[in-house]
């Protein structure tokens, strides 16, 4: 189980939220080539390591925000509001 | 090979059972080979034996991180059926059903494959009549099923509770589908694939591809560099970061997927059953365990364990349909890690880089393809087209827009 530190609510547990998949996907333009715009829609980073992404506090607030998480350890490095950029993490912040 | 029959066991009982002979080599790495598979499990090994057996290219080798078996091969809930919605996915899983239906006698190893057939439930009128028409297309494809009543679901499964809090108002049956022994058959492969001179090397992470004008040359790994114009990736969850080692990305999304198991019991449940609308499957496996699964953790995991919330709502939908399983204890509980397509459907064929060949994209599916995925792969690599069962199964189909969305009809909706 995961436990989320919601900027408005403080921490809670994974099951009142809802997963939104990552963060950061930006829309190309109406001049993206057919590569743009398929990697666009259907490619995915899916690193094993960190992994930027949207969370809503569905059975809470209500709000969207975004979290840093490991995806092997599940630890979570970095919590920030959504339209703020990545937080610049240390390298080896997460192995 | 030392074949495996009565005579055999009674032979070696006789003398002391002294004269078993370990089922495949650990071989000492060749600096190069034909074929490179990255990735022992069932996927990655069946190719190997296809390419050996059918096409005759014996220089390969299948390189394995940990141990054979030790992913998603050994880790699912080993059902096999082919009632999928679509034709092109019906014909393959078709294939692949009817590959391990003759299994057992191919690889001279005992699969223990049971045809006991596999309900899927409907709990509304609604999800019945999608039933119905998921059974029409399955029998318009070639492939046997049969629309349930409640009253004939009772009659195959008498313990289930039709009453439940989403009443059971009917379903359909596969009644090929069924289960094996999913060690079996990576071990029936992997012997099987040694004795016909593929090198299995265990402890062998691949840590990086030689690239040359776009080709791929070797790959390098932690026991050394091996040379080979064609490598074939196998490697399900890590799909993304081996592709991102040969440099490109994949339309991937690495998910943990749960199972469980309660302690054994004397038989009570003679079929697989499955509820797409409360999302649980259960069967009785021949040690007399009751095995569970359910869906996929909602987040990105490459980790091989699975949350509680996700487990609750699988235990929590088994007991609806299975009140008397609340008495039981559960022994263990694992996952694995499931490489999700946009579309669950895999992803099988060339890559970007030229001699590279993927197959992906089974997420919470693989077991059931792994004979049908290892012949089709072999096939590809071996002639350089791709077989006809897995012309739409190209990496190049999203770009396309000739998605193949077995979303809904897979079975458990994902």
């Amino acid at each position: 189980m995961l436990r989320l530190p919601c900027p408005y609510c403080g921490l809670r547990d994974e099951p009142e939220f809802a997963f939104g998949g990552p963060s950061h996907i930006i829309r190309p333009t109406l001049e993206a080539t057919d590569a743009q715009w398929t990697a666009y829609l259907f490619n995915r980073d899916n690193p094993l390591g960190v992994h930027y992404e949207r969370w809503a506090h569905a059975y809470g607030c209500g709000q969207w925000f975004n979290v840093a998480r490991h995806t092997a350890t599940h630890e979570i490095l970095a919590v920030y509001r959504m339209g703020d950029p990545k937080p610049a993490l240390e390298a080896g912040a997460a192995r | 090979m030392q074949g495996y029959s009565l005579w055999q066991v009674v032979g070696q009982a006789l003398r002391g059972n002294k004269g078993w002979q370990p089922a495949w080599r650990d071989p000492t790495p060749k600096s190069g080979y034909d074929v490179i598979v990255i990735g022992g499990g069932g996927h990655g090994l069946a190719t190997a034996y296809y390419l050996a057996k059918k096409h005759g290219i014996r220089r390969v080798a299948v390189l394995e991180k940990g141990w054979i078996g030790g992913g998603n091969s050994g880790r699912n809930t080993q059902v096999v059926r082919s009632n999928y919605f679509y034709p092109a996915s019906s014909a393959f899983y078709d294939h692949s059903l009817k590959l391990y239906e003759g299994l057992t006698r191919e690889l001279n190893f005992n699969i223990m494959l049971s045809q006991r057939g596999q309900i899927a439930l409907a709990h509304s009128e609604h999800e019945l009549e999608i039933n119905r028409r998921w059974a029409n297309a399955v029998r318009m494809n070639g492939i046997d099923a049969e629309v349930l009543s409640p009253a004939d679901i009772q009659k195959i499964v008498p313990i289930i509770n039709l009453n439940s809090r989403f009443p059971v108002v009917g379903g359909f049956i596969q009644r090929r589908a069924g289960i094996s022994r999913h060690d079996a058959v990576v071990w029936g492969y992997a012997r099987a694939a040694n004795a016909l001179g593929v090198d299995i090397i265990q402890n062998c992470e691949v840590t990086g591809f030689d690239l040359k004008d776009g080709r791929v040359r070797g790959v390098t790994t932690s026991r050394g560099n091996f040379a080979a114009d064609r490598v074939v990736m196998s490697v399900a969850g890590h799909a993304s970061v081996l592709a991102q080692r040969a440099g490109f990305v994949l339309p991937i999304t690495t998910m943990a997927l749960q199972a469980m198991v309660t302690e054994p019991l004397k038989p009570v449940l003679n079929t697989l059953v499955m509820s797409g609308a409360i999302h649980a499957y259960v069967s009785q496996s021949d040690r007399g365990e009751i095995v569970i699964g359910g869906g996929a953790d909602v987040y990105n995991s490459y980790a091989q364990r699975g949350g509680l919330p996700a487990m609750h709502v699988t235990i929590g939908a088994v007991l609806e349909l299975f009140p008397s399983f609340s008495r039981l204890r559960l022994m263990r509980q694992w996952a694995g890690r499931v490489d999700v397509s946009p579309d669950t459907t895999a992803i099988m064929g060339r890559t970007p880089v030229e001699g590279l060949y993927i197959n992906c994209g089974w997420g919470t599916g693989g077991y059931k393809a792994i004979p049908a995925g290892g012949d089709t792969m072999a096939h590809t690599v071996a002639t350089g087209t791709p077989h006809p069962l897995i012309a739409r199964f190209g990496l190049d189909r999203f770009g396309a827009g000739a998605l193949i969305d077995e979303g809904a009809a897979a079975g458990v909706a994902h």
